[in-house]
């Protein structure tokens, strides 16, 4: 049983018609597991399903084997889920640091120790931990996010593009930093536009496509599948 | 001699003056801009709520100067700010309670806030002209003056005197110290940050597990607050009429606006830059040019740029040009 399983998740925003249709998504623990696909194929919102920011009129989810399926957000906070959305993931006229305390608001123990780890993970934090989030650039600014999310010791962090819009070079950097995060044990679902380089890390990949899985499968067997190949990887 | 009698002229009608009330301006504009970050609507019925703390605050340094309780030479409404201050805290609690947070539930648009806050200010402008009346009140007792214009001339032999109102002193000290203990708590207290948090990012803010009730509801604690003091302080430096307050709703909204909506500092700022351009507009300069330049060249005018009738009109101008030309104003806060 995986550590996370969402099985067969249908529906769509408020009374909206739905977008998602039987998605399953899984992740192991450790598990670097990576949703990707073509434009509006429901990729954030599969994975805001999964965070409980939509209402699922069928199926499941189930985190480390209980059923969070009517939990809301905040409480799967609690239950140990992270969620970094694409964008406004930062607290821009706070600090880099107090954008970290935010991070544990729901923690009363100390977190100098998670914060220590997250400045050792994202060193460039620590140099500017004094100055507001929004001051920063593209790559650090999603280095904030990430750290922000860590701070309340997840045990799934789950990640909304988090390469949108940063250089080639940050963006490797980003996936290095990702892969190091998933070494210590945490689970992490990912959403990525960048389907060759993600799905290159990834444990396990799901292209879906209208809102349905299409194809499921280990990173690597995904790259080298000639169809997956010339429908999204673009040969 | 002649330089130093100008200064003190200036200083003790624009300066001192301006200094007290930039002080109660800065402090309603931090209650205005404080439930801008957080409920995101311009909460018009500030002013009206600045009235109902100062009137309780009233009511009850009355109580107390009939039992014949004072701190003289302090006035004895400094002793009654804190009851004021709790009453006003329940009035605007109970006002959310019935009226903002159904707005909530319903995810209103600011515009149907600032509408409902309209519908407060009018009921609790009608609470308060009908508890204590549309008439001025005097509740002001205890020394006057720190320094009076006599005393000051006599000890300085200077033809101009410099007046200093006890009134002034405790605005401008009450204010430092709110000032203070609004930033500390801002951004030292776990509270504190969590609501520069939500003000900065809403939806960031409950997916780290901030609880908006809470926040929502400090934020009226503190505007509750300021509002009282703000109001006390205007009320025992020129006096009570219910009315003033609603008119002081310009000048607090220009300050907040020209110092950036959202902004705490801002708020300071914009509180004394309306304070000075108000008073230093309307000011007869007269006097002042007279003892800086030869007797020959003393103009026969006052040498008033406008009327002090028209002392609104300058908030509104300065707000109207803050709007054209930066409408995020000074410290960049949100625009409107």
């Amino acid at each position: 049983m995986s550590y996370l399983s969402a099985s067969n998740m249908t529906g769509g925003y408020g009374r909206g018609a739905d977008i998602l249709h039987d998605c399953t998504i899984e992740a192991a623990e450790g598990e670097i597991a990576v949703i990707v696909g073509p434009n509006g194929a429901g990729k954030s919102t599969a994975m805001k399903a999964v965070f409980g920011m939509l209402n699922l009129r069928k199926g499941s989810v189930t985190l480390d084997g209980e059923d969070i399926t009517r939990l809301t957000p905040q409480d799967r906070v609690a239950k140990g889920m992270a969620f970094v959305p694409q964008t406004s993931n930062v607290f821009p006229s706070m600090s880099v640091e107090e954008n970290l305390e935010m991070g544990a608001f729901l923690r009363r123990d100390n977190i100098n120790g998670t914060m220590e780890q997250v400045y050792e993970l994202f060193p460039i934090l620590k140099e500017k931990r004094r100055q507001n989030a929004g001051e920063l650039s593209g790559g650090q600014r999603q280095q904030v996010a990430v750290g922000r999310a860590l701070m309340t010791q997840p045990k799934l962090l789950m990640l909304d593009e988090p390469t949108a819009g940063v250089s080639p070079i940050v963006m490797d950097e980003l996936f290095d930093r990702i892969i190091e995060v998933a070494r210590t044990g945490i689970s992490i679902l990912m959403v990525e536009q960048n389907a060759r380089q993600a799905l290159n890390i990834a444990d396990k990949g799901y292209v879906l496509v209208q809102g349905r899985n299409r194809f499921t499968d280990t990173g690597e067997a995904l790259m080298n599948d000639p169809e997956v190949r010339k429908s999204f990887l673009g040969g | 001699m002649e330089l130093l009698n100008a200064f003190i002229l200036l200083s003790n009608f624009v300066l001192v003056p301006a200094i007290a009330y930039g002080s109660q301006l800065a402090l309603g504009a931090l209650g205005v801009t404080l439930i801008y970050g957080i409920l995101r609507f311009s909460n018009f019925a500030h002013g009206d709520t600045m009235a109902f703390g100062a009137m309780v605050t009233i009511l009850f340094t009355w109580w107390f100067q009939s039992m014949g309780i004072s701190i003289d030479p302090l006035p004895t409404a400094l002793l009654a700010l804190p009851f004021g201050i709790l009453c006003c805290i329940g009035f605007v609690l109970a006002t959310d309670r019935i009226v903002y947070r159904f707005y909530r539930r319903q995810k209103a648009a600011p515009v149907i806030f600032l509408i409902a806050s309209m519908g407060v200010m009018f009921v609790t402008n009608g609470i308060v002209r009908f508890i204590i009346g549309p008439n001025d009140q005097q509740f002001a007792d205890g020394e006057r003056f720190i320094v009076k214009a006599r005393t000051f001339k006599q000890m300085t032999g200077l033809e101009e005197g410099l007046s200093f109102k006890v009134s002034q002193g405790i605005t401008v000290v009450t204010a430092i110290l709110v000032v203070i203990a609004l930033f500390w708590f801002l951004n030292r207290t776990r509270t504190g940050k969590s609501m520069r948090a939500y003000s900065d990012n809403e939806d960031l803010a409950l997916l780290s597990g901030i609880n908006p009730d809470k926040v929502v509801m400090v934020a009226w604690i503190i505007a509750a607050t300021l509002a009282t003091i703000a109001g006390t302080l205007y009320g025992l430096d020129k006096s009570f009429k219910p009315f003033t307050y609603l008119q002081l709703l310009l000048p607090i909204f220009a300050a907040a606006i020209v110092g950036g909506l959202g902004s705490p500092i801002g708020a300071i700022a914009g509180g004394f830059v309306i304070a000075f351009s108000e008073i230093m507009v309307t000011y007869a300069y007269k006097k002042f040019i007279a003892y800086l330049v030869p007797e020959s060249w003393e103009p026969d005018t006052l040498v008033q740029l406008l009327s002090t009738d028209y002392k609104f009109a300058v908030s509104f101008m300065i707000l109207l040009l803050v709007l054209l030309f930066r409408p995020t104003g000074i410290f960049a806060g949100k625009s409107v």
